[in-house]
């Protein structure tokens, strides 16, 4: 469902789950969550993608899961970035690729911009971003709202047979401000080296 | 040329000019063949191949370049990846066409910087290979435009 009217969880405790279940999968951040995994996780092979292209992290996550494919990737999106691709989706179900996940940090509104709607938020009938994953064919799908259920769930979640697609409703945050963590060619030399050794 | 060249993945979305490949892509066993839903997702992809340590070729038709540039410009220019393109070239062999797909086809590509090679004939196909040799010698991105009606 849309994320207008109902409850959510708070953005960072709901990062905190996933971290607690993180072991040596690539993370590929991007949005809201390159602001927040960063506080959360120092790890050779996180990569927060910025400068992105909004909309390029799953298809870019879908590569490294392609490259790796005995490594788990995980990408962390955001809802807007996700509305922009959707076809990546099928996309990933049709390249056979079973060693990623797609969370969806769902807000509701673009934050990077100021926190306007999106379409999925403005429209008259729920969006369902779930629904369309498993439309898609992704095998396992879930979408959580509250945190408990959550952090109850999540360790079955991401052992579910991949690819995986989450859908995490989370409070949108008002002061947003998206920097860059650091030049890019330094952090991609870091990545290599360390998907170098997987 | 793919197997010459070392090609891992083509990550394509086919046209007229390029979609007759398809039987070849699917039968070779040298490399895989992702299909994309939007040219954007090729980039993309191909930037996670590329850092994940293989050697992918991006295969799409020019309109598709068109519409993916913004995923283009994230991946070569901001992540510095030089990657490498298989780019339809929709009626490049019509005389006096009025496609502005053709029109802004090379202006584009001079505009991004992007170097390219124009092969408008089967003999010209080595071209291609010499092409993304030199581009991956000089670590820079590269495209080859293949005409529509050409091979």
């Amino acid at each position: 469902m849309s994320t207008t009217e109902k409850e959510r969880m708070p953005l960072v405790a709901a990062l905190e789950v996933l971290r607690s279940l993180r072991d040596q999968q690539i993370v590929l951040t991007t949005m809201g969550a390159a602001r927040e995994w960063p506080k959360l996780s120092q790890h050779a092979l996180d990569l927060h993608y910025i400068p992105s292209a909004m909309g390029g992290a799953p298809p870019l996550g879908l590569g490294l899961a392609l490259a790796k494919p005995k490594c788990e990737v995980i990408v962390i999106n955001g809802d807007g970035a996700m509305l922009m691709n959707l076809g990546s989706l099928v996309t990933i179900v049709a390249s056979g690729a079973m060693n990623l996940t797609v969370v969806v940090l769902d807000n509701g509104v673009y934050e990077v911009t100021g926190g306007q709607k999106t379409a999925a938020a403005a429209a008259h009938a729920p969006v369902d971003l779930a629904a369309m994953a498993a439309a898609a064919g992704i095998p396992s799908v879930r979408r959580y709202q509250d945190l408990e259920t959550w952090r109850r769930e999540a360790p079955q979640v991401v052992a579910m047979p991949g690819p995986r697609f989450i859908v995490l409703s989370v409070d949108p945050v008002a002061e947003y401000q998206l920097k860059s963590p650091g030049p890019m060619a330094q952090r991609l030399d870091a990545f290599r080296a360390a998907l170098a050794g997987i | 040329m793919l197997v010459e060249l070392g090609v891992t993945h083509v990550v394509w979305l086919p046209d007229s000019a390029i979609g007759q490949w398809e039987q070849a892509f699917e039968n070779a066993s040298q490399f895989s063949l992702v299909r994309v839903c939007r040219e954007g997702e090729a980039w993309a992809t191909a930037a996670g191949l590329h850092l994940g340590g293989m050697r992918p070729m991006v295969v799409i038709q020019n309109t598709g370049l068109f519409e993916s540039g913004d995923a283009m410009r994230n991946v070569v220019f901001d992540l510095g990846l030089p990657l490498q393109a298989i780019v339809g070239y929709r009626s490049a062999l019509v005389p006096n066409s009025s496609d502005s797909a053709r029109h802004f086809t090379e202006p584009i590509l001079k505009a991004w910087g992007l170097d390219y090679v124009t092969i408008r004939s089967p003999e010209e196909l080595p071209r291609v290979v010499e092409h993304f040799r030199k581009c991956r010698t000089a670590a820079k991105p590269g495209v080859a435009l293949v005409a529509e009606g050409s091979m």
